[in-house]
């Protein structure tokens, strides 16, 4: 007996050491998040690599996007990082991520394929080049309607050109005669605020790099935003029912609820995909205001992560990725708007015309979008500074606990800790 | 040698495998033992659950303590800048404390006024029915252990679980509004006006941890002697005497456990909320934990310092109340 015990305690010291490991494969792990089909996408993609990359393993982590937003940073500064990361406010973690030059195959022609805008924002100043992620899509806010309920109203489907309120009239027409019961869904974000509010004038970044808040656009789409919930044309638990939930605003629209959604290129292969043929849907793009007809830009990207400890693999999976041939069939397949600028000739696969019209709608939204919504987005701090609070006190200001005067005074303060914490 | 054999040949494979972990133990503490001797082997026992302490508990309280100190969006202690008292004076800088609006920090007085709200409640309310619950579960009812049972079973399940379930309840589409517009009435907000919200939020948090607080009381209950409810009956008490006069006064040593236990669960109120109504609607049943979890952690900028700083007000307030009720529990000892 005793010798039994003298082989288990020896076998649990090999096995803590490692000696057993003998399999000299590489595993990278990416952290991802899902709207739609793109991780099953990427998944079918991720097999094909390894299938011609037998010495690399690749596990697709995919968690809710609320994951990435709110604990993945943490776990970054901390240390604890992916080597892999899907992210959307990539501005965030700029200084944790790996400077692929040294491992792409050809980084002048990596650099070639994306915008060079999007290429910036991954790096920390303007002295530097490096190459740090790839875009994967690109996103332009914008407004759904659901064509069959204007039709089944007798209400013609008012233009692009028309503004917010008279959008908002038929829509509520159409939701009358139709005895639906909300005219518009309208996500709860201070992203999908933003684009009404600029093209009502609004310009929030100042040369500097400071915010200005109380701007005549920014107060105009505020109250517009409470007229509808306080007449009850819009669903009260997206904005003040339960937070964050982002799903909950489009699934009014997909269950036929609202007849108008305001969220985003992002959400047409969720469309595709859960309308299908229940109704005819079409995708309107940012109604017009007073000084522009802009959405809000935006994006995500598969940043490399600077604690790898496989950064040659990571460049060679990158290598995969960014060739047009695979990127278009990404593309292809989940219906985004591309990120990158040599794709071969490509179709989306779908068979939903209503999709199809979409993503020319949003593309042709794309050079439509002011200056002031880019110098927004690409802010290092719009999430901390603009995104979160104007979601969190414009929620106050619904629910009636802050004025708008105060709601703005709030989400200015906020803007100025998060733009210089050590004030 | 007899025996040896006989238990060779009985041994089962469970028995096999314990014997070799007994052995395999034996073979690395016995040399131990016999280096440090008998009495330091305690040492020796102990050193897990106080390295785990220090590890989880200590460290983080030492550390949480110096980040209130420190200011800076940084996770790194020592890449975040001494900023002295800066952080309190950010949460305690007000033009009038009654008014969360005039407070530089207005989160964390709205927290603090729902959390003193929600305690008074959601404790008040938690002993009253726990002792009512408790009081006829120890009579002789009939189906007295499927009661028990049903009132024990929110105990068991998930915080989230309950949120969730009470969610569906009561949200615009959920089952309460669909009967109600069933019986011809309108949907009421529960969940989107602020002052329902509140009342759920008391009520799902009382109804899923009352079953462990009536259990504590019933223990509490049966452990007084039955001889003192005979003589209160001989003597003609009526059973509000015998309540006021035997029951209550030899169950206050349990209600004040019911009572710390509760209270300090209260004020610590986090998982349910944030899955029920995520402090909402605006900030209506935002408690302090919540405040500190999205001042940390969850789009406020990553303030780590001001976060730190209401973690450890939340703790003297914890503290103090813990002292108060403890020197209350010595006094009402000595008067029993």
């Amino acid at each position: 007996m005793r010798k039994m015990a003298f082989v288990l305690v020896l076998m649990l010291a090999l096995i803590s050491t490692g000696a057993f490991a003998q399999d000299d494969s590489v595993t990278l792990r990416i952290t991802w998040y899902d709207d739609g089909n793109e991780g099953e996408v990427l998944r079918g993609l991720l097999d094909q690599f390894e299938a011609n990359n037998p010495d690399i393993t690749v596990e697709l982590d995919i968690v809710a996007y609320n994951v990435i937003l709110e604990q993945i940073p943490q776990q970054v500064q901390a240390g604890e990082s992916p080597d892999l990361l899907r992210l959307t406010n990539y501005l965030g973690l700029r200084g944790y991520y790996l400077d692929l030059t040294p491992y792409l195959s050809e980084p002048a022609t990596f650099e070639d394929y994306f915008p060079e805008g999007v290429l910036n924002a991954f790096r920390v100043d303007a002295e530097d080049e490096g190459l740090y992620g790839l875009p994967l899509q690109t996103t332009v806010s914008g407004l759904y309607a659901n064509a069959t309920l204007f039709e089944q109203a007798g209400v013609e489907l008012p233009t692009v050109e028309d503004g917010w309120d008279v959008w908002i009239e038929a829509a509520t027409a159409a939701a009358e005669a139709t005895e639906t019961p909300y005219a518009i869904a309208f996500d709860r974000a201070g992203h999908r605020f933003v684009g009404p509010a600029i093209s009502e004038g609004a310009s929030f970044v100042n040369e500097d790099g400071s915010m200005t808040i109380d701007q005549p656009g920014f107060r105009v789409m505020a109250e517009r935003l409470k007229a509808w919930h306080d007449s009850g044309i819009t669903p009260v638990e997206v904005w003040l029912g339960a937070g964050g939930s982002y799903a909950a605003a489009a699934d009014y629209f997909i269950n036929g609820q609202a007849v108008l959604y305001m969220a985003g290129s992002w959400q047409i292969n969720n469309f595709a995909t859960n309308i299908g043929e229940n109704f005819d849907w079409v995708a309107i793009g940012n109604p017009a205001g007073e000084e522009a007809a802009s959405g809000m830009p935006g994006g995500a990207a598969l940043l490399a992560m600077a604690a790898t400890e496989h950064p040659e693999e990571v460049g060679r999976l990158m290598d995969f990725l960014a060739t047009p041939e695979i990127y278009a069939e990404f593309t292809a397949q989940t219906l985004f708007l591309p990120g990158h600028l040599e794709l071969p000739e490509f179709e989306y696969v779908t068979d939903n015309d209503d999709a199809r019209a979409a993503l020319e709608v949003f593309a042709a939204e794309v050079p439509k979008l002011a200056d002031a919504a880019y110098a927004l987005n690409f802010h290092p701090k719009f999430f901390d500074a603009f995104n979160i609070p104007t979601r969190e006190r414009l929620t106050q200001y619904l629910a009636g606990e802050l004025t708008l005067d105060e709601a703005i005074e709030r989400i200015q303060q906020d803007a100025d800790t998060a733009i210089n914490p050590e004030a | 040698m007899e025996s040896k054999q006989r238990l060779k040949i009985h041994h089962t494979p469970f028995e096999t495998v314990y014997n070799a972990v007994v052995d395999a133990l034996d073979f690395v503490l016995r040399p131990l033992q016999k280096r440090i001797g008998q009495r330091n082997m305690a040492y020796v026992f102990v050193l897990p659950n106080v390295a785990i302490f220090v590890i989880f508990v200590l460290f983080p309280m030492l550390m949480n303590f110096y980040y209130a100190f420190t200011g800076g969006s940084n996770i790194f202690p020592d890449q975040r800048p001494f900023v002295g008292l800066q952080n309190f004076e950010t949460i305690f800088s007000c033009t009038d404390y009654t008014n969360p609006n005039t407070c530089r920090e207005d989160l964390f007085w709205k927290a603090a006024f729902n959390t003193f709200g929600f305690v008074v409640f959601q404790v008040g309310g938690m002993v009253v029915i726990s002792l009512i619950t408790a009081l006829a579960l120890n009579r002789k009812i009939r189906a007295r252990a499927f009661f028990r049972s049903v009132f024990f079973y929110p105990v068991l399940l998930s915080p989230v679980v309950v949120a969730l379930i009470w969610r569906w309840v009561l949200q615009n589409d959920g089952l309460m509004n669909g009967v109600l517009v069933g019986l011809g009435a309108d949907r009421v907000p529960f969940l989107t006006n602020p002052d329902w919200a509140r009342f759920w939020v008391i009520f799902i948090s009382v109804w899923s941890q009352m079953g462990f607080y009536t259990l504590i009381l019933l223990a509490g209950l049966q452990s007084i002697p039955h001889e003192l409810y005979e003589a209160g009956e001989i003597d003609g008490a009526n059973p509000w005497q015998t309540f006021w006069g035997i029951t209550l006064p030899l169950l206050m040593p349990t209600m004040l456990v019911v009572l710390v236990l509760s209270l300090i669960r209260a004020v610590q109120v986090f998982d349910q909320v944030y899955a029920f109504t995520n402090g909402g609607p605006g900030t209506a049943t935002t408690y302090m934990i919540q405040y500190i979890y999205l001042t940390a952690f969850a789009g406020r900028g990553n303030q780590y310092g001001l976060a730190a700083a209401a973690s450890v007000i939340l703790a003297v307030v914890l503290l103090v109340f813990t002292l108060l009720q403890l020197r209350a529990g010595r006094q009402s000892e000595l008067s029993v």
